[in-house]
């Protein structure tokens, strides 16, 4: 897997100097975006980090994962990733933010930390795309939509468990 | 929406803090928060714009386009109602491919258009049409060959193989695109 991304890089460098494009001129002018995005999420992450910081210092994140642990435990998910299954569809920076505490506490190479990690690359902010899609055609009644997305979300945290599980021995 | 969940955790944490003393902690927490984001964000930073330098040059040779003529064959039979070689047919292509591709700010806007194409196709009213919904709920389950983000973050979180996860991801978001689509058929 490590080899992945060398090659993906290759094949995109080989595949634009085959269709002739500028690639360094390409390349500056696409990290200029990425610039631009880095900025845009900042603002997000630093309000968002620190609060889930506070929660955590506060004592206020152990409590209510207290609450969930049997739930949890019952059902074999990690019970630090809770929190940020319920927040995943709500909010990409959110989840963000909790993400890097669980690879904080439990480091990112722990079973939490990959759950976590899987669970962020193969969703997406559900309630987002929505009101964004249907938002731009004036759409109202959404119908099932709504219900295919969550269902899709909890697939995945299932999934992210147990792929893990498998996959890594853990 | 965000609006309460912020404000929300910052009045329990404080609430919780004063409740059971932990007031000190607190406020070292603001400030670790605070310095570790900027911290993150730095962190993140190089890989970042390297990525976004790599992907221009696959969006502007066309990379898409090519993804987007894999995948048709796919995408014609989820959309059945969508006439080939329509505009609707091709901006649903690109955005999946976009998508597909992680390049999320390339996709935003051919999923806006395969919307209003879509909405043409299906006559008026504020109801979603069935096509309407497969697609939105395409877009709410991430299908990413490679979640950058996330690979960035584990890296700059210590971590040794940073994509050691990609199979993993593969699995799960394809499994979670199917029992959307699946749901997304059977209540119809």
């Amino acid at each position: 897997m490590q080899l992945f991304m060398p090659v993906f890089i290759a094949v995109v460098i080989i595949f634009g100097a085959v269709k002739r494009v500028p690639l360094f001129d390409a390349f500056t002018c696409g990290a200029k975006e990425g610039i631009r995005t880095l900025l845009s999420i900042a603002p997000t992450l630093v309000g968002l980090i620190t609060a889930v910081e506070m929660l955590k210092a506060s004592g206020a994140t152990e409590l209510l994962c207290s609450a969930i642990k049997p739930l949890a435990a019952a059902l074999g998910f990690p019970e630090e990733i809770v929190p940020m299954v319920l927040l995943r569809p709500v909010s990409g920076g959110g989840s963000t933010a909790l993400l890097t505490g669980i690879y904080r506490d439990c480091g990112a190479d722990s079973f939490a930390g990959r759950v976590a990690s899987v669970l962020a690359g193969s969703t997406e902010t559900t309630f987002y795309a929505i009101a964004v899609y249907f938002g731009s055609v004036k759409i109202k009644k959404i119908r099932h939509t709504l219900a295919a997305g969550l269902a899709a979300d909890l697939t995945a945290a299932v999934m992210a468990v147990v792929t893990v599980r498998i996959l890594f021995n853990s | 929406m965000l609006n309460y969940i912020f404000g929300g955790m910052i009045v329990l944490s404080v609430i919780c803090a004063i409740a059971t003393g932990n007031g000190e902690s607190l406020a070292d927490g603001i400030i670790s928060g605070a310095k570790s984001s900027v911290e993150l964000l730095v962190t993140m930073s190089g890989m970042m714009l390297l990525w976004s330098g790599i992907m221009e040059i696959a969006s502007r040779g066309g990379f898409t386009a090519v993804i987007s003529r894999l995948l048709s064959p796919l995408l014609m039979r989820l959309f059945r109602n969508v006439p080939k070689d329509s505009k609707a047919m091709n901006c649903i292509g690109m955005n999946v491919s976009a998508n597909l591709l992680g390049l999320g700010n390339a996709a935003t806007p051919f999923g806006l258009s395969a919307m209003g194409e879509l909405k043409k196709l299906g006559g008026e009213g504020d109801t979603a049409t069935d096509d309407m919904v497969t697609f939105v709920v395409m877009n709410t389950a991430s299908i990413q060959l490679m979640p950058t983000m996330v690979g960035v973050l584990r890296q700059s979180c210590g971590s040794a193989q940073p994509f050691d996860i990609l199979p993993c991801v593969w699995i799960s978001s394809a499994a979670a695109l199917t029992v959307g689509l699946v749901i997304a058929k059977v209540l119809r």
